[in-house]
């Protein structure tokens, strides 16, 4: 039992982070219905941003995180200025090739300006906190209450601001938002900022338990998809509890079925939904 | 400056293409360029079996690094680890290749655009996952060394560049005359209507499932073989051959080119693999080029040098003959399906 628990806990901690990077992919689908593939980079970007304000200019932490946060945010309105604005109206291949372009440059670039070395990212929160027989580092904890409170802060914003409730409005219908005199351009950069920023601060949160390094966003991002489609593209809550779901399903199966194939469990679990109901789990209609 | 390009289109310029293929060797100025140019032929396959579901069939398919994998792993494992020949082994990786195609077919071709995107992405990813932790089948991270290159029944010796270089142009030119076969067949039209809409083809009564499973088998089949062939050649292969970064190349190979064109994938690996080898140094970081380079063609080139260069040559015949058009039109039927499928 305690061991169960102990990778719930985990579990936990894993889905939190995962959410947080589908939620800004969930985001960036509704409003333009383009899987953002460089996602994955912008997360790894804020990553080594975050590791090189700590690392080299010796600021605190969660300095190092704002600013990671804010220069991908800015990053990412320029992939949307740049790359996905020019692209709305060209055919649905497109944007996702496009998307990987920027993705491969990306990694390209910061394995040529920082190397391609591993990198473990300094946390001023070393204590190990003991519950019972639970063990709980505090930098774990620092992840799910972090991750936690800025989903309910984004929550708070879309719905409680004018500008947030624009982000929604254009979510769920983007003709009725014109109609109504919503700007489009204001609203995708707004979104792509947001994805942006809760991709950095997801990363600078997660990097301290795991590695920097130029690869680190492959697995984040795909399993950022494979939540999205599990909670059903463009949906918010579907990203939380999608990313609770595969957090929950990757810490047991690797405790309980095999820990070298962990990585394994959520492309299965997808292929497994997907097999039964093509249009995801939680998706309301035909798309 | 008409003529130039109605000779560039015209099925001569292909029979011009294959004698320089041939006389290659001769003219190369070391056997180092002629392995680089067999190693471009052999990513040209794989090439033109993406073009099949991604160009004709309007499909993003980004696990095709995988089904390549798929195919050289097949050569790799039969031969070492069985003691399989090498052809028996090529057969059963073009085989596999269509095998799992089909299976993978046919639980994401029910899926649409972006799901399709993002569900063969995974397969991809799942792929590379197996071969670099199924240790006691693949050798995990290890790879495979000393595959046994394809045996000449005493006749040629195939580990020489040179013979394995004339193999290799071989099953290209198989490849691409396949290619214009099926794309000026019922099937090829079919796979057009496709991916210029799933809706419509499917009111003209298209099946579209089986129709995609085809196309889908194909190209794995294509990146199967390929792969078996790129075993044959190198002869040691490691699991970062399913990364998704070759998949991420051959996308490339076929935007430059010309998606969805006869030619394209040719040029497009040709073209890309050269400029890489002139800049020996920047391999590595290749992709900081090649990454802006796909963005700035999806933006302004969507067609490619040989779709574009098709385009072009149309708008231009039909401007300067309006009187012919008509006669043109039925005349350049051959050359017409290329242009439409840019």
């Amino acid at each position: 039992m305690d061991a169960f628990l102990q990778q719930a806990l985990n579990g936990l901690t894993l889905g939190s982070i995962y959410g947080l990077v589908a939620l800004g992919l969930t985001l960036v689908y509704g409003i333009l219905h383009v899987p953002n593939f460089a996602h994955g980079a912008l997360y790894m970007v804020g990553a080594y941003i975050s590791y090189f304000i700590m690392v080299e200019h010796g600021l605190n932490y969660w300095v190092a995180m704002l600013g990671a946060g804010l220069v991908v945010a800015l990053l990412s309105v320029l992939c949307e200025r740049l790359v996905f604005h020019p692209l709305r109206h060209a055919p649905p291949i497109h944007d996702k090739i496009a998307a990987i372009g920027i993705l491969l440059f990306l990694e390209a670039l910061v394995q040529m300006h920082w190397g391609a070395d591993f990198r473990r990212m300094p946390t001023p929160y070393t204590e190990i906190f003991h519950f019972g027989s639970l063990t709980l580092p505090a930098q774990r904890l620092l992840i799910i209450v972090g991750a936690f409170s800025l989903m309910g802060a984004l929550h708070l914003y879309l719905k409680k601001t004018m500008t947030g409730s624009t982000i929604i409005a254009m979510a769920q219908n983007r003709e009725g938002a014109f109609l109504v005199g919503i700007d489009a351009n204001r609203v995708a950069m707004m979104t792509f900022a947001i994805a942006g920023f809760l991709a950095a601060v997801g990363a600078t949160l997660f990097a301290p338990i795991n590695l920097v390094y130029p690869a680190m966003g492959h697995l984040v991002i795909m399993k950022a998809f494979v939540i999205i489609i599990l909670g059903g593209m463009g949906s918010i809550p579907g990203a939380i509890v999608g990313g609770l779901i595969i957090g929950f399903a990757e810490a047991l199966g690797g405790y309980y079925l095999s820990g070298t194939y962990k990585d394994l469990i959520a492309f299965v679990l997808l292929v497994a939904i997907l097999s039964i109901k093509p249009t995801g789990l939680f998706t309301k209609g035909v798309r | 400056m008409d003529r130039v390009m109605n000779f560039l289109a015209s099925p001569a310029m292909k029979v011009v293409l294959l004698v320089a293929a041939i006389l290659f060797p001769w003219v190369a100025a070391s056997e180092y360029q002629i392995y680089v140019m067999a190693l471009a032929f052999v990513w040209a396959i794989a090439v033109y079996g993406l073009n099949i579901i991604t160009g004709y069939c309007g499909q993003l398919n980004l696990a095709h690094g995988g089904f390549f994998a798929i195919g050289a792993y097949a050569v790799g494992l039969l031969t070492v680890d069985y003691g399989w020949a090498f052809w028996p082994a090529f057969i059963a990786a073009g085989v596999l290749g269509a095998f799992f195609g089909f299976l993978v077919g046919v639980v994401s071709l029910r899926l649409k655009e972006h799901y399709f995107a993002i569900f063969t992405l995974c397969v991809g990813f799942i792929i590379y996952l197996l071969i670099e932790k199924w240790e006691e089948l693949t050798h995990g991270t290890l790879g495979v060394i000393s595959i046994a290159p394809p045996e000449g029944f005493g006749l040629v010796d195939f580990t020489e560049t040179i013979p394995f270089y004339y193999l290799v142009l071989f099953f290209l030119v198989l490849a691409i005359w396949l290619i214009s076969r099926i794309s000026r067949s019922l099937v090829g039209r079919t796979f057009l209507a496709i991916r210029i809409s799933d809706d419509l083809a499917q009111s003209l009564g298209i099946n579209l499932m089986r129709n995609k499973v085809l196309a889908f088998v194909l190209s794995t089949t294509y990146a199967g073989l390929a792969g078996a062939l790129l075993a044959g050649v190198v002869r040691f292969i490691g699991p970062d051959l399913a990364e998704i970064t070759h998949t991420f190349d051959v996308i490339t190979y076929l935007l430059v080119g010309g998606i969805g064109t006869l030619m394209g994938p040719l040029v497009g690996t040709l073209l890309i693999t050269w400029i890489t080898q002139a800049v020996q140094s920047f391999e590595e970081y290749r992709m900081i080029v090649f990454g802006p380079l796909l963005v700035v063609l999806v933006i302004f080139m969507p067609k490619g040098i040989v779709g574009t260069f098709l385009t072009w040559r149309g708008r231009r015949l039909a401007s300067k003959a309006p009187a012919r058009r008509a006669e043109s039109r039925v005349g350049d039927s051959s050359d017409g399906n290329q242009g439409e499928a840019g």
